[in-house]
């Protein structure tokens, strides 16, 4: 064994500040997989066939192809298709939001369906217009039911946004790979990492569990 | 009041409801009662339009709601609904169930909707209970509060769909006391119901389906002690 961790102290700040870029594509990709997913959950359970079609598609796409080739194909692609050479940064929220989406909007999908069918008959009865129904009565209560689920998924984005690495963010992993390539001593930084993302996580856990027991109020 | 002309529904090839003619005046209370499977319940939720009819009319007042044109959502909110199991919406307080529609369909300033809520939870005796969530309610207490929150729309009509066949029978009386009293109001009511007493006292008609059809349409002292027909006969014999 040939470790030592004091090596790495020094290069410690830089591989911190790491996390911001990381939280930053994190939370970006969340809101934006979020707002999306309730549309394309909404679009897979509409009467209208074709967004039934549309979202599906959508869906089999990003969960069919890997995470890392949407990455590439938007950030290295986009020259090409839009004439223009998108940011690091753009490129993995955008790649990890619509990937997200797709994953969110079937847990909202099933969330949405396991909501009673007699709440969707009692606002129907009260008068009440489908889009107030959706977001007031049967989305807070599918919301309850895929907290877990959704958690699930934000813990996953945290992870899988080290692949940021590839175009060259600096994010929390990539700044450990430049630390391990400057000392040729990798086990340490990234060993580092993933602690950091450990404890990411575990934050994440803490306030979702949080989360949880205050939506569960009514019960 | 309501107006029903040659109502047809079909679930798919099979015939529900097979032509029924028939009205309800202003403040009248109408007993729908008849076997499992007679279409009471599908009869029921067509005059809200949470079943739409396949064939022929309903009218309310000098509106026909199954028209073409019909804002389906004007016409429940003057259509009062209470269902079998309820329904309240769980993740709301039981103030907030009541004021929720008045507020967001009618645009009642919250404050008038509060206070309005506050005066039908008193009248069906729930008035402690504003700050509970559904969960925390008995089963008598949760219909009560499903009527109090039909009435928060200031309906015309009233529709009981079995109000009292999934409550423990200890609490089925306080629920018939809440309508009861409503009847007394004057409110024109349609109730599904097989709570034969109940209907005998408060209902000023009976109308008897079975296999779809109307078969009777009475008052309930002349169905109750001499039905006309072999079916109504038979169904009285089993239930009573």
């Amino acid at each position: 064994m040939n470790l030592d961790f004091s090596g790495v102290l020094p290069s410690l700040p830089y591989i911190l500040q790491g996390i911001g870029t990381t939280l930053k594509v994190v939370v970006l990709a969340a809101l934006l997989g979020f707002a999306l997913g309730i549309i394309l959950s909404l679009c897979k359970i509409s009467s209208i066939k074709v967004l039934n079609w549309i979202a599906d598609f959508y869906t089999s796409i990003f969960r069919g192809t890997p995470l890392v080739l949407q990455l590439m194909l938007i950030y290295f692609g986009s020259p090409q298709v839009f004439g223009i050479q998108i940011e690091p940064f753009t490129a993995a929220f955008l790649s990890f939001g619509l990937n997200s989406a797709a994953y969110i909007s079937e847990i909202i999908r099933a969330g949405i369906l396991a909501v009673d069918k007699g709440q969707k008959e009692a606002a129907m009865a009260l008068g009440v217009p489908y889009r107030k129904m959706m977001m007031d009565i049967i989305l807070p209560q599918a919301m309850k039911n895929i907290l877990p689920a959704i958690m699930n998924e934000m813990i996953t984005l945290t992870k899988e946004s080290a692949v940021v690495t590839i175009i060259g963010l600096n994010d929390i992993m990539r700044r450990a790979y430049i630390v391990g390539g400057q000392s040729y001593r990798f086990f340490e930084p990234i060993m580092l990492a993933g602690l950091i993302y450990y404890v990411l996580v575990m934050i994440l856990t803490i306030v979702g569990k949080l989360v949880e027991r205050r939506m569960r109020r009514s019960d | 009041m309501i107006k029903i002309d040659n109502l047809h529904k079909y679930f798919g090839r099979l015939e529900v409801l097979k032509g029924i003619n028939t009205s309800i005046k202003e403040g009248e209370v109408v007993a729908i009662i008849g076997p499992s499977g007679s279409g009471k319940s599908t009869f029921l939720r067509c005059i809200n339009l949470l079943e739409q009819p396949t064939e022929g009319s309903i009218w309310i007042k000098d509106q026909e709601i199954t028209g073409k044109k019909t804002n389906i959502s004007k016409v429940r909110t003057n259509v009062g609904m209470v269902f079998q199991h309820f329904h309240l919406f769980p993740h709301k307080t039981v103030l907030e169930n009541l004021t929720y529609s008045p507020v967001k369909v009618k645009g009642m300033p919250k404050k008038e909707a509060e206070e309005k809520a506050m005066d039908l939870l008193r009248r069906v005796g729930l008035a402690e209970k504003a700050g509970e969530y559904p969960n925390r309610l008995s089963g008598g207490q949760k219909q009560r509060v499903a009527i109090a929150r039909a009435l928060a729309m200031d309906p015309e009509v009233m529709l009981f769909d079995e109000p009292t066949s999934a409550l423990d029978p200890e609490m089925v009386k306080e629920v018939l006391e809440v309508m009861k009293s409503l009847a007394g109001t004057g409110m024109t009511m349609a109730i599904v119901t097989h709570e034969m007493g109940f209907a005998r006292e408060v209902a000023d008609r009976v109308l008897f389906l079975d296999g779809g059809q109307l078969v009777e349409d009475a008052s309930p002292e002349e169905f109750f002690s001499m039905p006309k027909t072999v079916r109504a006969k038979e169904f009285l014999e089993k239930v009573l």
